[in-house]
């Protein structure tokens, strides 16, 4: 292996991202429980935990958890009235949903050792193209043919509209991609960073630089964890805005 | 950072690389313990990130879409309901609360406005019974006074009647002398004294003198 190559080096920043069946075995079939159906899993948990054992108490003056709980609930709530309006708070248990997943796959994705599942494009653009076919399907049926005013920019001049209707389709159809990708490339990037860094650990000359490094890129990461999940939600909102008032 | 992740990937490439020449070794081995989506599985992972490996899409995908459920079910259910229903208790408390503090300040200020306006009746009251008794004193005074007026003017009224009856009676002594005297003196001229004619000349001489 690389191992004796480079002298007790190791780098395997991509290893963390392998699919690996959980009870031993090699096939990876459709059903099979991985290391992703496991941090699937956790993110679900530590998601169910906050809000629902957070919310245990029901009470007026709030315990810590519940205010977190709250807290979170009051930032998507107020986040889809802001840039959807109140019509969009009916999507808000879904957004919640999404919100909360993706904010709990990234963290949980920080604990060392473990899977990262938003790392993954499979992942990602699935949460992306539901997203996608879903703001697509609301807009097509609270606005009828008027969803597509949304490729036709009414305000500008009528020689553009054309090219502009070209370039909106394309923006339009870009989305999913966008949204995945942006998501799982800053998980892919900022793991495998904090892994190489990790492996430079290994020397001893530059093992304290190393520590140094990954203690800041960690910091960093779970600034990027929040603001990716945040980001996603907040992308969201406004593909279901676009969907709720396709009018520019 | 992209200088890194290149890097890095190229070491994974490496790595793989070494570890592909191992399965060609042990491939016969491989293909008889599984099936050929083991296989495909390594090749995939050999060509580069784990993350585009095909054959694991359909397991994530199955996993991610009965995550998704859950949850969804699970925040839709349970913890949306719960923590709306917290938050519109708490507005509601909140509510209640501030309405109830308005409802104390506005008894707050009715029962200040009922003890200002008990103690200006007080005061009143007050001011009515100084005025009362200084009245009944007033009156009671005028009373005495004119009582007091009425005595004395009696009085005096006697003592104007004794001063005049005193004065009438020195009149008539005066007269009675002066009578007397006129009489002894004309008849001591060697007159005869008239009695009429004495009168007459008293009359004549008092008019002036006393009344």
């Amino acid at each position: 292996m690389a191992t004796e190559a480079t002298g007790g080096l190791e780098f395997h920043p991509m290893d963390q991202f392998i699919v690996k069946p959980l009870f031993g075995g090699e096939t990876v079939a459709w059903y099979t429980p991985t290391n992703v159906t496991l941090w699937l899993f956790l993110t679900a948990l530590a998601a169910t935990a906050l809000l629902v054992l957070g919310s245990r108490g029901r009470a007026i003056v709030p315990s810590r958890a519940q205010s977190v709980a709250e807290l979170t609930y009051g930032l998507v709530h107020k986040m889809i009235e802001d840039i959807a309006g109140k019509d969009g708070l009916r999507y808000f248990p879904y957004i919640l949903t999404l919100f909360l997943f993706v904010a709990f796959a990234n963290l949980l994705g920080l604990v060392p050792m473990a899977f990262t599942v938003t790392s993954h494009i499979a992942v990602t653009g699935v949460l992306a193209l539901g997203v996608f076919f879903g703001v697509t399907a609301i807009g097509f049926i609270k606005n009828g043919a008027h969803f597509l005013d949304l490729f036709w920019v009414r305000s500008a001049p009528l020689a553009v509209r054309p090219i502009l209707a070209v370039i909106e389709v394309i923006s339009y159809f870009v989305r999913p991609l966008s949204l995945s990708i942006r998501l799982a490339g800053n998980m892919i990037a900022g793991h495998a960073v904090i892994k190489v860094f990790a492996g430079f650990a290994a020397i001893a000359a530059v093992a304290p630089v190393a520590v140094v490094a990954v203690v800041g890129m960690y910091a960093f990461e779970v600034l990027v964890a929040l603001v990716q999940a945040y980001v996603f939600t907040i992308l969201t909102c406004v593909y279901l805005k676009d969907a709720l008032h396709p009018s520019h | 950072m992209f200088s890194l992740l290149q890097e890095a990937a190229t070491t994974a490439v490496e790595i793989t690389g070494e570890e592909a020449v191992v399965i060609d070794e042990t491939a016969p081995h491989a293909a008889d313990a599984h099936a050929y989506g083991d296989a495909a599985h390594y090749a995939a992972e050999s060509a580069g990130l784990p993350q585009l490996d095909v054959t694991t899409f359909g397991n994530q995908i199955f996993w991610l879409v009965v995550t998704l459920v859950v949850l969804y079910l699970v925040l839709s259910r349970v913890a949306v309901p719960r923590i709306a229903a917290v938050l519109s208790d708490r507005q509601g408390a909140l509510t209640g609360d501030l309405m109830a503090a308005e409802e104390f300040k506005q008894k707050a200020r009715e029962a200040e406005a009922a003890y200002d306006k008990a103690l200006a009746e007080a005061r009143s009251e007050a001011q009515r019974i100084v005025a009362q008794n200084r009245a009944e004193i007033q009156a009671e005074l005028d009373r005495a006074i004119v009582k007091a007026d009425a005595e004395i003017s009696a009085r005096t009224a006697e003592s104007e009647a004794r001063i005049r009856e005193i004065r009438a009676s020195a009149d008539d002594s005066a007269r009675e002398v002066a009578r007397d005297v006129t009489a002894t003196l004309v008849e001591s001229f060697g007159g005869k004294a008239d009695a009429a004619a004495v009168e007459a000349a008293l009359d004549s001489r008092m008019k002036g003198s006393v009344q």
